[in-house]
């Protein structure tokens, strides 16, 4: 057998326990099997839920959090690794296959060097003397990027930006020379800016050490950069599996043609009227006890019925800029003008009015609604507090407006807690909708859910639009959203607005540094587009 | 209502019962609080079933009359330091500022004094009465719930949803007992057990030190302090109320816990 991972049949399951109610057993995968040769790289992907980092970690012997494997073989160079005994699996994990997780911050020990984590396993495993593989880290480091090779294992993990702190995590799991390595989203908690780089570093490092990868992650465009053949999951099962190339360009499955086009909502822009709704002038604003401002000289507007999308990495000012529209920081300059009228800068002095009609839905839907209220509470409440709706009336409306996001009555009575990501957002929606507001401001209302389901988000904000009138500001890092439904874009860098105008003036060139560095940053489905990229890179700053 | 775990059933039981007793103290007990109906220090028989005391009283009437008192000094004074220690917690996180500084300030100031002490002066200067006891210690106890339930609303009060019912204009009121209120319960019904029982020992301490319930009244505390003595003859009378409310802790804490279970699920298991 020359195949490195075989899997048969694997099935893995859980054993759930709730807090009321008998416990019970469920199954997670359902009987996916996949063979993987030396020096290949598979990707794993698929929504959450669809099992693929369960996959990816059974490759190890190991399930994660009362997860166990159930049935099925996993076999490593030809041993049927779930029938090894606990040490045959310490000899294993480290050595034959190694793991580089999603978040690399939260997986370094903080009071530990870094060149003593990477080297860790080494040592433990007695692979090698420790002088030899620290040679082999700083080889690693070198390889993949990381400034002053030499020197930056004597670091703490804090002391390195999150791209550095994951290409360390990936010198980490290459440096015991293992035959696989499976990554785990290692680019998605990172800047499309940042990302380009890790992903370049980490398919650059795969292909001159010959291992073969398991990548598992959601992003169909960033996996088809790196990997060699795809598997789409779904629910627990293989929806389709083969060649790259094919699944990005003929593939067979809906699902998987849902996956691929998605990001592909179709958006007229609309020209500026004469009266804006939101008009900021001049902002500069600073948090209590900083000398510096977080935003700086902020001119845009916004035009009744439209959207403005305001783009930019995180700490790039976006979200304050959010903060101070809606009073929660008052700037030290500058106004906001909106509906023709001044807004009071300060939160406590504005009017009712004025509250009801500049509405917020936000990033994480989970804390942005009180566990403890139900759908129906939670929507009716600015029903009741606006417009004095109760009883009959109030729950008439509560239950037009959940047709209105597409879920229906049914799901008056629920918590929370019992509803999907997307669910939750569609209730915020809902809620903020229900003010008749003028404005919504969305901070980065799809970035946490999965691309098919964000997907579903932008065609109900774009046909409420249509229906309202009503205007966003959307405050967004993915230029993929931005596309899909601004009418104008201001991009944002350092606090400062850098580009503004209308979408087709700012999406086309000529660009400026930052906006060309974001826009070339953002994964497309596309074979090749990685090497592209970074080529073209090359010649501009060989040009330069 | 679902199926109720053993251990908060064993608890329920126990604390109902203990809770029963006191409220129909005067029905149950077979003799009356002060009457004299045996011997000094009689052994526990068919007639006495925990025996008699120092002076000839039925003990097992004299636990039931004192757990009435005992139960109800503390019931009252730790349901007053919870409403009136949370309130103030939560007012002083979502209103801030100085209000927040004040108050936290000056709830220091009285922990910085030992409890008992504090008690035990305020107490030899007021004449010592049921309400009077009940504010004293239900005041004291304040400043503990207070701390406790500011930690945890300061938590709730910087999430979103809290952010929210900002900026749709809610009052005071509303972001206190509508928003944070249900989601610090959890941990203030854990405290809410641990409470109760140290303010039974509170005011059984008051009492064996002669500054709580007076006599001819009884409680659990007083009726410690009138056997002590017995205790160098081998007579375990003085015994029984400790076994009274190392029970009554246990069982209160059982039923703290299933309701800590239930109010910590969020999908509408209330």
């Amino acid at each position: 057998m020359t195949d490195l991972l075989n899997v048969r049949n694997l099935k893995i399951g859980a054993h759930v326990v709730p807090p009321q109610g008998k416990p019970f057993d469920i199954e997670i995968v359902h009987g996916v099997s996949f063979d993987l040769a030396k020096g290949r790289v598979l990707g794993l992907i698929g929504e959450s839920g669809a099992g693929k980092s369960t996959i990816g970690l059974s490759a190890l012997a190991y399930g994660r959090g009362g997860v166990e494997i159930t049935g099925g073989e996993v076999s490593i160079n030809g041993r049927d690794i779930l029938k090894g005994s606990v040490g045959d699996l310490r000899k294993l994990r480290g050595h034959e296959v190694t793991y580089v997780s999603q978040s690399a911050a939260a997986s370094f020990n903080p009071s530990k060097r870094l060149m003593d984590q990477v080297v860790e396993t080494c040592v433990r495993h007695k692979l090698c003397s420790r002088s030899e593989a620290e040679a082999r880290a700083v080889t690693l480091f070198e390889k993949l990027g990381l400034p002053d090779p030499k020197n930056i294992g004597s670091r703490y993990p804090h002391q390195v930006s999150g791209g550095q702190l994951q290409r360390v995590m990936t010198a980490m799991a290459l440096c015991p020379q293992p035959d696989l390595v499976i990554f785990d989203e290692p680019t998605t908690a990172l800047d499309v800016t940042t990302q380009i780089d890790v992903l370049a570093a980490i398919k650059d490092a795969i292909h001159d050490t010959g291992v073969a990868a398991l990548y598992i992650t959601h992003d169909l465009a960033v996996v088809a950069q790196v990997s060699d053949e795809i598997m789409v999951l779904q629910h627990g099962n293989t929806v389709e599996h083969g060649e790259t190339d094919q699944i990005i360009n003929r593939p067979k499955e809906d699902y998987t043609r849902a996956l691929v086009s998605v990001r592909s909502i179709e958006h007229e822009e609309k020209a500026p009227t004469d009266a804006p709704v939101l008009k900021i002038e001049n902002i500069c604003a600073r948090y209590p006890g900083l000398s510096a401002d977080v935003v700086k000289n902020i001119d845009v507007e916004l035009h009744a019925g439209q959207t403005l999308a305001v783009v930019g990495e995180s700490g790039s000012g976006k979200s304050t800029l959010a903060r101070v529209i809606t009073g929660l920081l008052p700037p030290h300059t500058g106004q906001v003008i909106f509906d023709g009228r001044p807004l009071s800068a300060e939160l406590a002095v504005r009017t009712k009015e004025d509250l009801r009609e500049l509405q917020m839905i936000y990033q994480m839907a989970d804390v942005a609604m009180n566990p403890r209220q139900t759908v129906a509470g939670i929507i009716g409440r600015p029903l009741e507090f606006y417009f004095g709706l109760k009883g009959a009336a109030r729950d008439k409306r509560v239950n037009e407006l959940l047709e209105e996001i597409e879920l229906g009555p049914e799901f008056r009575d629920r918590y929370p807690a019992e509803l999907s990501g997307g669910q939750k957002q569609r209730v915020c929606i809902a809620r903020a909708l229900a003010a008749k507001p003028k404005l919504i401001i969305c901070d980065e209302v799809t970035s946490a859910l999965d691309p098919l389901v964000a997907d579903g988000i932008l065609k109900l904000l774009l046909n409420l639009q249509k229906i309202e009138g009503v205007s966003f500001l959307f405050i967004t890092h993915d230029l993929a959203t931005v596309k899909a439904i601004s009418d104008s874009i201001a991009v944002m860098y350092q606090g400062e607005v850098v580009r503004y105008g209308a979408k087709s003036k700012v999406l086309a060139p000529p660009f400026d540094d930052y906006t060309d560095l974001l826009l070339s940053s953002v994964p497309e489905m596309k074979l090749g587009w990685l090497e592209d990229v970074l080529a073209h890179r090359k010649m501009e700053s060989a040009g330069n | 209502m679902s199926r109720i775990p053993t251990s908060a059933l064993i608890g329920l039981v126990f604390t109902s019962a203990y809770f029963l007793a006191a409220l129909f103290a005067p029905l149950i007990a077979p003799y009356e609080l002060g009457a004299i109906v045996g011997d000094v220090w009689e052994p526990m028989s068919s007639e006495h079933w925990l025996g008699t005391d120092g002076i000839g009283r039925d003990l097992l009437s004299r636990m039931i009359h004192g757990g009435r008192t005992t139960i109800f000094v503390a019931s009252a004074a730790t349901i007053l330091s919870f409403t009136l220690g949370s309130t103030l917690a939560l007012t002083a996180v979502v209103v801030g500022g100085w209000v927040d500084m004040l108050l936290s300030r000056f709830i220091d100031l009285i922990m910085s004094i030992p409890t008992l002490i504090f008690s035990l002066v305020v107490l030899s200067v007021v004449p010592v009465t049921l309400p009077v006891l009940i504010l004293v210690m239900g005041l004291l106890d304040t400043t503990r719930v207070y701390r406790l339930a500011r930690a945890v609303a300061q938590d709730v009060n910087v999430m979103d949803y809290v952010e929210a019912a900002r900026l749709r204009g809610e009052g005071t009121r509303w972001i206190v007992f509508r928003e944070i209120l249900p989601n610090t319960l959890s941990p203030l019904v854990a405290e809410l057990g641990l409470r109760f029982i140290f303010m039974v020992l509170f005011v059984s301490t008051l009492s064996f030190l002669g500054l709580g319930i007076q006599p001819p009244a009884a409680d659990w505390g007083g009726i410690v302090k009138e056997n002590k003595e017995g205790i160098v003859y081998g007579i375990p009378a003085a015994l029984v109320p400790a076994f009274a409310i190392a029970s009554l802790a246990i069982s209160v804490n059982l039923v703290a816990d299933w309701v800590l279970s239930r109010t910590t699920s969020l999908k509408g298991g209330r």
